[in-house]
């Protein structure tokens, strides 16, 4: 049983009917991006089932996960705090900032809190430059942007996701 | 009346609403073009104008729409919404609070070429813009602006976004339309271009968003409207995303032509109390640098003049560099970012960012070798002109010209 197809059957056929009928494995992205959004990576399953939507292998699928930052291969914290460090944030003190980032929360970059709530990692240019230090947070199926970041925001803002029971 | 041409939100609110949007004029060029022009009138309008491609290479927009051919069909129009320059951050303020302007601009292109579906590349990051979108496009669908018959003509027009999901490279337009096949993110081997072979193998015109969002204003007020502002071989108005070392970073909106000096010292406020000034990229990452000189602060932020510096004006994403600077951990910096990003189809881009980002990440350490500035720039000119796309070009840029103009940086560094 095709535990995707029967969960979004919706979106699925929304995501489909973008994209010419002869082209289907064009909907390989966006299926992906559906897929990982409860668990918060692709599972080995999914890899199958969007193989069987697509009539795609599901090799083509596993280096396309691999190839795009925000497909996790392993499950990680429910929300990935990514911070930019590239050179305009670090212009801006964003290096200091996730270092005392992690000081503060206590584990190290690309770990996760030991309540498997949150994974920080480090990331590149988030098209954020004039708002530095800043980070998105991926879980839940959304993505936010946090800018104009303190290290006490960032903290608080930790804080809370990490208190949160429900998906949102 | 809006002082701003692109950024009309800054004085109009709620411009992102369907009502204020069409209160301001918004769709009259649309109408104008599908009830009452010619696909090629309003090639050649755009192709008068002069507009040319915000997204970095400056190409002429008319210029690359009238390479479709009229004998295969069907044809496609995608908007590269995948902003990933390190210091760009224009088209992200535009398609989220001015966003009818850039779906208007798809609209024009789409009808100029005569395609029926047209895609909007995001980034994946900017996942909460593509919802937004997909609700706005939904709202042009109910008011008979998008779908069959528009306009009660032959027309027809939908327009669908999708996301990428992390890769700067996809801002490259044929690895763009790799990943909207459902591939990897990695430039195709050119010719054939798009405009002949391009999504789905078939005719296509990609342009950046902030391109488009030029179309509406050029179609509404005409050539000359256009070109009031800006200088002959670079018209219009452009967004300057100012980052880096500066009291006010931000996007602003001014002519093409305007010096650097005017938009770091007038409108970024200047640099930090006690800070000078001592280099500019005016590409972002892909910058060649340029020692901020008064030759270069009064030079005018155009496509010749800057290229006439030694550089290019790109994107516009300006990053300032003041005194307390070391250019070669700006190189660690830039080269550490394009090796994360190199899409590892060719040789020389996939081994030659490695080794670049591995001798700077050693000079910045203080680890390095004598020889080891020597060793980077050979590495860098090695892989200048051999790479598959610009992107291993780009990656050169700033080693090359920071060594060049501030080899005492590295030397700092290196142990005596």
């Amino acid at each position: 049983m095709n535990q995707l197809l029967q969960k979004y059957p919706q979106e699925i056929q929304t995501i489909l009917a973008k994209y010419p009928a002869d082209r289907k494995r064009s909907a390989v992205m966006p299926l992906l991006h559906l897929a990982q959004q409860e668990p918060g990576y692709i599972t080995k399953q999914a890899l199958q089932e969007i193989g069987e939507i697509l009539e795609m292998p599901i090799t083509d699928i596993d280096s396309i996960v691999g190839f795009y930052t925000l497909y996790h291969e392993q499950p990680g914290g429910r929300y990935h705090v990514q911070v930019c460090t590239d050179l305009p944030c670090a212009l801006r003190g964003a290096d200091e900032f996730l270092k005392q980032l992690c000081e503060n929360i206590g584990i190290k970059v690309g770990e996760t809190t030991p309540d498997g709530m949150v994974t920080i990692e480090e990331v590149k240019c988030l098209a954020g430059c004039h708002h530095a230090p800043m980070f998105q947070v991926q879980g839940d199926g959304d993505i936010s942007y946090h800018e104009d970041q303190t290290v006490e925001s960032a903290v608080e803002l930790i804080a809370k996701l990490r208190d949160r029971k429900e998906a949102a | 009346m809006s002082t701003y041409r692109i950024l009309r939100h800054r004085d109009i609110p709620n411009i992102a609403s369907l009502d204020v949007y069409r209160a301001e004029g918004g769709f009259e060029a649309f109408h104008k073009a599908v009830a009452g022009m010619q696909p090629s009138d309003v090639l050649n309008e755009v192709k008068a104008s002069g507009l040319r491609g915000r997204g970095g290479a400056g190409f002429p927009a008319g210029l690359k729409w009238s390479f479709i051919p009229n004998n295969l069909w069907p044809h496609y129009v995608v908007a590269n919404a995948d902003e990933s320059e390190p210091g760009t951050f224009k088209d992200r303020e535009i398609m989220e609070s001015n966003p009818f302007q850039f779906l208007e601009g798809l609209m024009l292109a789409s009808y100029a070429v005569q395609a029926h579906d047209a895609y909007i590349y995001l980034r994946g990051e900017f996942w909460q813009i593509a919802k937004s979108l997909d609700g706005k496009i939904a709202e042009l669908e109910a008011a008979g602006l998008l779908g069959d018959k528009i306009y009660g003509t032959e027309y027809s027009l939908r327009l669908h976004t999708h996301l990428g999901a992390g890769a700067y490279i996809c801002g490259e337009e044929t690895a763009l339309l790799e990943s909207i096949e459902g591939n990897r993110g990695q430039p195709r081997l050119r010719p054939p271009f798009p405009a002949v072979y391009g999504l789905f193998g078939k005719p296509t015109v990609i342009n950046n968003v902030e391109t488009l969002a030029n179309v509406p204003g050029i179609i509404a007020n005409g050539t000359a409207w256009f070109r009031e502002q800006g200088t002959e071989k670079s018209p219009g108005v452009k967004v300057f995303s100012l980052s880096g070392c500066v009291n006010k970073p931000g996007n602003y909106e001014l002519p093409l032509g305007t010096t650097f000096r005017e938009l770091i010292f007038n409108y970024g406020g200047g640099l930090p109390e006690g800070r000078s000034i001592k280099a500019i990229m005016p590409a972002g990452a892909s910058s060649s640098l340029i020692t901020a000189d008064d030759r270069a602060l009064d030079t005018p932020m155009d496509y010749e003049s800057v290229a006439a510096l030694g550089s290019a004006l790109g994107s516009a994403s300006v990053i300032v560099l003041d005194d307390s600077v070391n250019v070669a951990w700006m190189v660690s910096k830039t080269v550490e970012f394009f090796k994360h990003e190199s899409c590892g189809k060719c040789t020389p881009c996939r081994e030659g960012t490695y080794w670049m980002s591995h001798i700077a990440d050693r000079i910045v350490k203080g680890d390095s070798r004598k020889e080891d500035i020597d060793l980077l720039n050979y590495v860098a000119r090695q892989m200048q002109g051999k790479c598959l796309c610009a992107l291993g070009e780009f990656s050169t840029m700033a080693v090359v010209t920071g060594i060049e103009q501030f080899r005492e940086d590295f030397e700092k560094l290196q142990r005596s």
